[in-house]
């Protein structure tokens, strides 16, 4: 492979087309994959445009959620520009095109008897689709104290995505703190100190375990997990954030152990042989040798452990009990981003609030396993620099 | 082990005349290191065979010809009457329609990124760490994608564009949309895979072919391509068993709860495996009485992906042999 782009042009591939006069079927051909590909691409990034305009209502609080709004006077109207006017009185374009001007002003001395009519309930009068009441405690009526509450179906929905939020980071956490240690350790064994054959044998074993469908292992959560569980720590609810926890982190363990295994067997051997040959035994070597030079590696297997434990959707779906309680507590029920996207998104209207705040849920989602997998991806090629440099 | 710990010594050459040869001391932090970490594995080769025992000696009693061949009949939670032929219908179904979108615009899209851009433009750059991070996108963000865009934006537009106002044919979950979803969902699985074995076929063999007076697309379908099919079959291969598990994205894309008949065309709802696993084991009625169904049904989704899965490792590991061979 030539590295200079300029004597590429002149000699390598690219330079060679040019002396060749294409036949128009081939130009054809050449086109259709350019066209094909760049479709492919297209969809990519349609994707983060799709699922960002669909929450964009939300994210500029565009978005009224409030039973009963704030009314105007009827002879305001005329200071009010034709679509705030159309906007309040929740009309359609073609709707508000017909009306004249009477019609407009009963329809507003309409909408202020109706308010008058309803409920001097407080919360009737509170838009939950904002930032405060999404991300803030709030006090509602007939709680002792200001309380989170994801709350989607009810007289007045309530968003608040706090307890989303730690659902997901509990079960997660749980997740990581069985998975990492038995994947790396099982990594270290695996690719330092079994003999080669054990090493054939055991590591596609390993990897049979990303085989096995996420909705098998939340049905083996549910059914046979969760029972046991229960037995041995008496808890109370027998789906918790603890039984989820364990069966995803049947999912995480093959996705740390494939990349930190990788990493590891990176490191050039001469390594291990030059501490060997300074006395040192194979787990030595291994642990402070191989270990500490992998260790972006290592990193960027728990960053992308992360980024598939936070959206796994099956396991959690059917093992946490779906509970949104705001509790730290590991064997309380829990319900997380992604069981709430899959468990709600089928009952709500388009376009709606509650749409548009599983929508925006999903955005969080999508940005925070993003970041994790662009971070990791760095890490990692910034390590296989590093190595191939050394070699 | 024990061999390391005797180099570990091997100052103890230099011992006295007259002593005795001292044994190596025991290196217990090595020891213990090597034991942690090898039950570490055995923990996880364990926890596999667990979950995949408790499957096969709970499902294969009641898995019979009967239970794969006929239909849900009247009441899919009968245990004596139940059958999964529909599931098993539709998951193939998706996942056969899916190959046919994915796989051309997956090998294309690599052998544009390959053989026509160059490397090291930015361009190039964008797009690899596009599909990079697409691989880790959390699958229900596919599905919320496959609702919002196939299902609401493409099927509410061709529903206005093609029928009079007010029908629902194509605005809908359906088996098209599903399969459309799981077609972005697996589309960096392929293109990765492609670009690996496009990458590991030297380059030697293209300039001999271009020597020869080949022009360049038909260096690539004569020379490079052929090189190329196993590991397009593994990346094939890997996608259809990833897809064919994965509920997630197919929840509000096509997959329904129950359907007296076979989906007949590609706008119509379908039945799935994997879905109906998550209905047996979540919506019964009775769940001890139905646990025989479950299991069966569980046996033959595992059986499906896993048999795909183990021959993508086979493919796989012969293809590397080969590229080893090239090289």
């Amino acid at each position: 492979v030539l590295e200079d782009t300029k004597t590429k042009r002149s000699i390598g591939w690219m330079g060679l087309r040019r002396g060749h006069h294409a036949k128009p079927l081939e130009w054809l051909a050449e086109k259709l994959i350019f066209v094909v590909s760049l479709s492919a691409i297209l969809i990519v990034f349609l994707i983060f445009i799709f699922i960002g305009r669909e929450a964009l209502p939300v994210l500029f609080g565009q978005m009224n959620t409030a039973l009963v709004q704030k009314t105007i006077p009827v002879d305001q109207m005329d200071q009010m520009t034709p679509a705030q006017l159309q906007k309040y009185l929740g009309l359609t374009k073609e709707e508000f095109a017909k009306m004249n001007r009477d019609n407009l002003k009963d329809l507003m001395a309409l909408k202020i008897e109706s308010s008058k009519d309803s409920s001097k309930d407080k919360d009737a009068m509170v838009n939950t689709t904002e930032w405060r009441y999404l991300l803030r405690p709030y006090q509602w009526t007939d709680y002792d104290r200001p309380q989170y509450i994801w709350q989607p179906v009810s007289r007045i929905p309530k968003y608040n995505i706090i307890p989303l939020i730690i659902g997901s980071l509990k079960v997660t956490i749980v997740a990581l703190i069985f998975a990492v240690p038995l994947a790396l350790a099982a990594a270290i064994y695996v690719s330092q100190l079994a003999r080669p054959r054990l090493r054939e044998l055991t590591k596609p074993i390993i990897e049979l375990l990303a085989g096995i469908p996420s909705v098998v292992l939340g049905f083996f959560a549910l059914i046979v997990m969760a029972t046991v569980l229960q037995h041995i720590s008496g808890s109370q609810s027998r789906l918790n954030a603890l039984c989820a926890g364990i069966a995803l982190g049947f999912s995480v363990i093959p996705v740390v152990f494939s990349i930190a295994e990788d990493a590891l067997t990176s490191v050039p051997r001469s390594y291990v042989q030059a501490a060997l040959a300074l006395g040192a035994s194979k787990w030595k070597a291994a642990s402070q040798v191989v270990l500490p030079a992998a260790m972006p590696g290592v990193f960027a297997a728990v960053a992308l452990g992360f980024g598939r434990a936070i959206g796994e959707t099956m396991i959690v779906l059917m093992a946490s009990g779906n509970a949104s309680i705001v509790s730290w507590h590991f064997f309380d029920s829990t319900r997380t981003i992604t069981a709430t996207i899959a468990a709600e998104l089928g009952e709500v209207v388009f376009g709606g609030a509650h749409y548009r705040i599983l929508f925006l849920i999903g955005v969080l989602l999508f940005a925070v396993t993003f970041l994790t997998n662009m971070t990791a991806d760095v890490v990692l090629n910034r390590l296989k620099a590093k190595i191939e440099g050394k070699r | 082990m024990t061999s390391t710990a005797t180099t570990a010594n091997s100052g103890d050459f230099r011992s006295h005349k007259g002593r005795r040869f001292r044994a190596a001391r025991i290196d217990w932090a090595s020891l213990l290191g090597t034991g942690a970490t090898g039950l570490a594995t055995l923990l996880i080769v364990a926890i596999l065979a667990i979950i995949l025992g408790n499957i096969f000696i709970n499902g294969l009693p009641y898995l019979s010809w009967r239970f794969v061949s006929t239909g849900t009949a009247t009441d899919m939670f009968d245990v004596n009457k139940a059958g999964i032929l529909p599931m098993i219908f539709g998951t193939t179904a998706r996942v056969i329609l899916m190959t046919l979108f994915v796989l051309p615009m997956g090998v294309l899209t690599a052998i544009y990124l390959t053989e026509y851009a160059r490397i090291r433009s930015p361009f190039t750059r964008i797009i690899r760490g596009a599909v990079n991070n697409l691989a880790g996108v959390p699958s229900i963000v596919f599905g919320l994608f496959g609702a919002g865009f196939f299902v609401r934006f493409i099927g509410r537009g061709m529903d206005s564009a093609l029928y009079s106002a007010g029908a629902t044919v194509w605005g809908q979950p359906a088996l098209l949309w599903a399969s459309a979803t799981l077609a972005v969902m697996t589309l960096p699985v392929v293109i990765i895979a492609t670009e690996e074995s496009l990458r590991a076929i030297p380059q030697g063999l293209r300039e001999a072919s271009l020597a020869l007076g080949a022009s360049k697309l038909e260096t690539i379908i004569k020379i490079v391509l052929p090189q190329a099919v196993p590991g397009i079959m593994t990346g094939a291969i890997l996608a259809i068993s990833r897809a064919a598990g994965e509920v997630a994205p197919i929840l509000f894309t096509g997959a329904a709860y129950y359907m007296a008949d076979l989906p007949k065309s590609l706008h119509d709802q379908f039945m799935d495996l994997g879905y109906h696993v998550f209905i047996l084991s979540t919506q019964s009625p009775n769940v001890d009485k139905t646990r025989p169904l479950l299991y069966a049904t569980v046996l033959v989704l595992l059986c499906l992906t896993f048999l795909l899965n183990i021959v993508a490792i086979f493919v796989r590991a012969n293809m590397r042999k080969k590229a080893r061979m090239l090289h």
